[in-house]
């Protein structure tokens, strides 16, 4: 069976945190958030990336649970502050982030539309299921890796074959 | 030493090992044979240096008052740290980097593996994080071995006397004393002991893939988990601890 046959399946805490927040109260929030994107890949936002897992107000507080994408990825703090005044900036005082490691963050999450973003930005996204890497420029297959790390933790350093551009791409873990 | 002691000095622990190697790690910055391979440990550098802060929070959080992170990595001396002596060893030329990693990292990632499953759900989920950064690490300490080991005869010299000289380092590795003991039987540390035989399995295949000789055993040095160091390692706190030393409670 090739890879194309197969149902893509949402790992079951993809599953969770989308519906936590399709059910959630606080639904402004969330789009609100949908504005702060990834200071280093400056076209998805910390939802799409998996980064932001949920969202809630208890007492007044706005509590946001995050989890970085590697333990010591530096852009985490980055993150929470842009977070905290996307919120701030839209009347919310008093903003909390906790930080959470369960579950553990994967690129499995990444929707397809979110992996098209990445592509379209020059980051290569492994593909769903198969985590096949194809050059982000011309889409050639023909690829090799020239380090296993990148500009950041999350990305490994390749060169494409046909168009012999170097790109990233975002490591399958 | 109750429960709660116990725990925070396997924490210390844990913190040591991955603060004190990520500090080795990161020295490698701007000196490296060539740019990506600085990235490389570089980052390799930050994911210990992450897990490192992980678990010092944790054991701030079990000792109470004001204790935090800082604390711990800036405020102890040489013999409150019970860092693994391979840890602390100094970062030697690039084969002995490549070699200590290999054989640490292929016990991280078993150890990982284990610590998942930990009645503590604290070390267990840093474990389910730390497990897959490992898998990386481990991945490509092979590479390195393979290329060093298969290089030139001057790469392959240095790389064979790296893992002979870091050898007699590894078996405190595998060693429990009776705080490990005590939180194995309650399940909340992993049991080394169970761990060695596929550990030595792993980097005995990829030596003779990289076409080395096993060292032989012999020689066996311990003491770290006791506070007892090499040289080294206040060498490395004089530099790790500097600001917090010359201008105690700095904040920037």
């Amino acid at each position: 069976m090739t890879a194309s046959n197969l149902i893509p399946l949402l790992p079951v805490e993809e599953l969770a945190r989308r519906r936590r927040r399709a059910e959630s109260q606080w639904p402004e929030i969330w789009s609100l958030l949908d504005a702060v994107m990834d200071p280093e890949i400056p076209v998805i936002s910390l939802y799409e990336l998996g980064v932001l897992q949920d969202v809630d107000v208890r007492d007044g507080v706005v509590v946001l649970t995050m989890t970085p994408t590697y333990i010591g990825c530096p852009a985490l703090q980055i993150m929470e502050e842009d977070a905290r005044e996307a919120l701030v900036s839209a009347g919310y005082s008093v903003v909390e982030v906790n930080i959470s490691l369960s579950p553990a963050w994967t690129t499995a999450w990444l929707t397809s539309a979110a992996r098209e973003k990445l592509t379209r930005y020059g980051v290569a996204a492994p593909k769903e299921l198969t985590d096949q890497v194809s050059c982000p420029q011309c889409g050639s297959s023909d690829v090799s890796i020239v380090s296993e790390f990148g500009s950041t933790a999350c990305k490994a350093l390749y060169r494409c074959g046909n168009c012999l551009e170097p790109f990233d791409l975002l490591k399958a873990i | 030493m109750t429960a709660n002691d116990s725990l925070l000095t396997y924490c210390l622990r844990l913190g040591d090992d991955a603060l004190i190697l990520g500090h080795r790690l990161s020295e490698w910055t701007s000196r490296a044979p060539f740019l990506e391979e600085d990235i490389a440990l570089t980052n390799v550098a930050l994911d210990f240096i992450g897990r490192a802060r992980l678990f010092y929070q944790y054991a701030a959080e079990l000792q109470g008052g004001d204790a935090t992170e800082d604390t711990f990595a800036y405020t102890r001396d040489v013999r409150d740290f019970t860092n693994l002596l391979i840890c602390e060893l100094p970062r030697g030329d690039f084969a002995f980097t490549i070699a200590r990693q290999f054989l640490y990292d292929s016990y991280v990632l078993l150890f990982m593996e284990q610590l998942k499953a930990s009645k503590d759900t604290r070390l267990a989920a840093i474990g389910a994080k730390a497990e897959k950064e490992s898998t990386y690490h481990v991945r490509r300490g092979r590479e390195w071995m393979l290329r060093l080991g298969g290089g030139t005869e001057e790469s392959h010299a240095k790389l064979q006397r790296a893992v002979d000289d870091l050898w007699g380092y590894t078996d405190e590795i595998f060693e429990v004393d009776t705080v490990t003991a005590g939180l194995i039987a309650d399940g909340v540390a992993v049991d080394p002991t169970l761990l060695r035989e596929e550990w030595l399995a792993t980097v005995s295949r990829v030596m003779a893939e990289a076409d080395l000789s096993q060292p032989s055993p012999g020689w066996s040095v311990e003491g770290g988990r006791r506070g007892i160091h090499t040289d080294d390692l206040g060498f490395l706190l004089a530099e790790l601890q500097f600001m917090q030393r010359a201008y105690p409670g700095l904040q920037w």
